[in-house]
């Protein structure tokens, strides 16, 4: 039963991955690859690591992709002629959501009636989060705090190509405002009639 | 595991992240004007660095940290005395790179203060991945090295050419990353582990040789051998000058000195999988950086063909073994790296009314207008192509003997009819500074260019010249550890 779940996973995986390099439309791009990401994410469940499942799953799909799919809605695509062809969208959009719901169906299904796949098959063992965890902070804490650089020298990145400070834009200085006296602001004159200034 | 130990074992690198740490605050609060200073304390940690990776080196034996009784026995970092020899040199260079690239930065108005940073940190990764003991280690010192290097290229933001040689840059090597994960994920498939020992330990199976092929090419990519090379010579066009300079001197010996580690530590058992896979990519590295260049024009772009050209040669060394080839490796690698950056200190000297050359063109008559910088070009250009009187003979020298030793003659062909032909573009270089009219005055010289330019022509040309029995013997001694 696992063995099947599995290959039906890996294909579903693999063409959803082949569709987010051959789909015309950069929107259905990014819909074929949520559902090889969901679908990656059901192989961890199979393999027993539920908790990467769910990472991949909260991560990928949930931050990643919906950041993908602004980021291809700020594109420049004529949606007018994507508006006219709803029904496209219905039926890429109709599959991806059927695969997803089979994927729930066949991983709960191998879940229950697998035999022996159960999610914790050692209940007095660590469960997964714990497993990671106790390797993440101590032996691996040269790989943990090497990453923390890697995300380091991207975030520089990311500001260093695109900060750039613009000599005409007025801002609001509030400790100018504040500080400012009555003897800069405000002089007094004395008009003579007749004269002026 | 005690902590303390694991920093000062892992000093280098822990002088150049706990100096990018402390920098980037530095500059946070400082800004862009102090960027010159910083960029002067950057040079000095990276000098720090490569001085203590020589301390270790002169200790004799390899360092080991983050080591732990279960998953990585003999420590996720390793620094062995092949590894520490070429973290000492890829420091030194991107020193001296970053101290030479203040008067570019201020005329092309780059001076930002994450520039010395993003160096020490890209830095920071070649040190930590060529220090691997592990895949993982290795994953992530790549990916530091990398990430640092796209934004690099991209620096000149507001020029096309500097963001297109960041995009290429940055697509190719995402694609090279994933080739990489891809086969240290079968690798750890088939072996059971991620560390070096535990592969070294494992039959070898065709999964792993399957994993082996793909990590050969994500390497391959890194140090820009053929046929991963394509973006070489858009990237060196593109990217600004110092950026190229720190590009093919420092990451380049750290990528080729990581692709050496890796496969004689790790796949060290596993010999006649890769030899075959390695020698190929030389001969097509070397043929295509002798050809690709003869019909360029842009000087950046003859240096990037001339670099896909020589990392070719520097793999003929790795083709013909651990035993035969470690110390030509290094031997090649250093000689040619040292030249290469005072080729790119004259590039860099070279200006005409305030904007870098380009042109083969441009260089006419340099003879006449700068007579020093001409000379120590020439120099540099000798030691690069390998023509006698300069040290790149030797280097060029070294590998062939390790080719011809490990059984390799038909490469060995290849490379001196890929030297001939290369002779054919070094010596445009050549002719066009000494045979061809003057054209218009260049600008002034910075002194700190002037000097690389003429510390590492001298270093060529009378120094190792003679003295090359010094570096023989340190490249056997780091072989030997």
């Amino acid at each position: 039963m696992a063995l099947i779940a599995f290959y039906i996973l890996s294909t579903v995986v693999v063409l959803s991955a082949l569709f987010v390099v051959a789909a015309r439309n950069p929107v259905h791009s990014v819909l074929w690859l949520i559902l090889s990401f969901f679908t990656s994410a059901g192989l961890l469940v199979l393999i027993g690591a539920e908790f990467l499942a769910m990472l991949l799953v909260v991560v990928y799909v949930g931050a990643v992709a919906v950041l993908f799919l602004f980021v291809v809605m700020m594109l420049d695509i004529d949606f007018v002629a994507l508006k006219q062809g709803f029904q496209n969208y219905l039926v890429v959009g109709a599959l991806v959501a059927l695969a997803l719901l089979a994927e729930i169906g066949i991983v709960a299904a191998a879940a229950t009636f697998g035999g022996g796949e159960t999610f914790n098959p050692n209940p007095g063992a660590p469960t997964n989060a714990e497993a990671i965890s106790r390797v993440l902070y101590t032996d691996y804490l040269l790989l943990f705090q090497m990453c923390g650089i890697v995300l380091l020298v991207a975030m520089m990145g990311a500001i260093v190509l695109t900060l750039r400070s613009r000599p005409n834009v007025k801002r609001q200085n509030i400790a100018e405002q504040t500080g400012r006296k009555r003897k800069d602001a405000v002089e007094l004159k004395d008009v003579r009639p007749g004269q002026g200034i | 595991m005690d902590f303390l130990a694991d920093i000062s074992n892992a000093l280098p690198e822990a002088i150049l992240a706990g100096f990018g740490l402390a920098g980037l605050l530095i500059g946070a609060i400082g800004g862009d004007r102090i960027s010159g200073l910083l960029r002067l304390l950057a040079a000095l940690a990276l000098a720090v660095a490569a001085a203590s990776s020589f301390w270790q080196f002169g200790k004799g034996e390899a360092v080991a940290a983050f080591a732990s009784a279960e998953l990585a026995p003999e420590g996720l970092y390793r620094a062995t005395l092949f590894t520490l020899f070429a973290k000492g040199v890829t420091y030194s260079l991107a020193a001296l790179a970053l101290f030479m690239s203040g008067g570019f930065l201020k005329t092309a108005q780059m001076e930002r203060y994450e520039y010395p940073l993003l160096v020490t940190f890209g830095s920071l990764g070649a040190g930590m991945m060529l220090s691997a003991n592990d895949l993982m280690t290795l994953y992530v010192g790549i990916e530091t090295l990398s990430l640092s290097s796209y934004v690099l290229a991209a620096f000149k933001r507001d020029s096309v050419k500097s963001a297109e040689a960041g995009l290429k840059y940055f697509v190719l090597g995402a694609l090279a990353s994933g080739l990489l994960l891809y086969g240290s994920a079968l690798i750890y498939g088939f072996s059971g582990g991620t560390g070096y020992a535990a592969i070294a330990a494992a039959p070898t199976s065709v999964g792993l040789v399957f994993g082996l092929v793909f990590l050969i090419c994500g390497l391959a990519f890194k140090a820009s051998a053929a046929p991963f090379h394509i973006w070489t010579p858009d990237v060196y066009e593109g990217a600004p000058a110092p950026v190229v300079a720190f590009f093919s001197t420092a990451p380049k010996i750290a990528a080729v000195g990581l692709l050496a580690h890796v496969l004689f530590t790790a796949f060290g058992t596993h010999e006649t999988s890769w030899q075959q896979i390695i020698a190929i990519i030389a001969a097509l590295s070397m043929l295509i950086g002798a050809f690709g260049a003869l019909m360029q024009n842009s000087i950046k772009r003859i240096l990037a063909y001339s670099s896909i050209s020589n990392v070719g040669f520097a793999l003929i060394g790795i083709a013909a073994g651990a035993d035969i080839g470690a110390a030509s490796v290094l031997v090649y690698m250093t000689l040619y790296v040292v030249a290469t950056l005072g080729l790119f200190g004259g590039v860099l000297a070279l200006r005409r009314g305030g904007k870098a050359i380009d042109q083969i063109s441009d260089l006419n008559g340099l003879a006449k207008t700068k007579p020093g910088i001409a000379l120590g070009l020439l120099v540099l250009i000798f030691s690069v192509a390998g023509i006698p009187p300069a040290a790149g003979f030797w280097g060029k020298l070294q590998v062939f003997t390790a080719g011809i030793e490990g059984g390799l003659l038909w490469l060995v062909i290849v490379g001196c009819v890929a030297s001939v032909v290369s002779l054919g573009y070094y010596l445009r270089l050549v002719w066009a500074m000494f045979m061809k009219p003057a054209g218009e005055p260049m600008d002034k010289t910075d002194f700190s260019i002037g000097a690389i330019v003429a510390v590492t022509a001298l270093l060529m040309f009378p120094v190792l010249t003679i003295a090359i029995q010094f570096l023989l013997e340190m490249a056997a001694r780091a072989a030997g550890g």
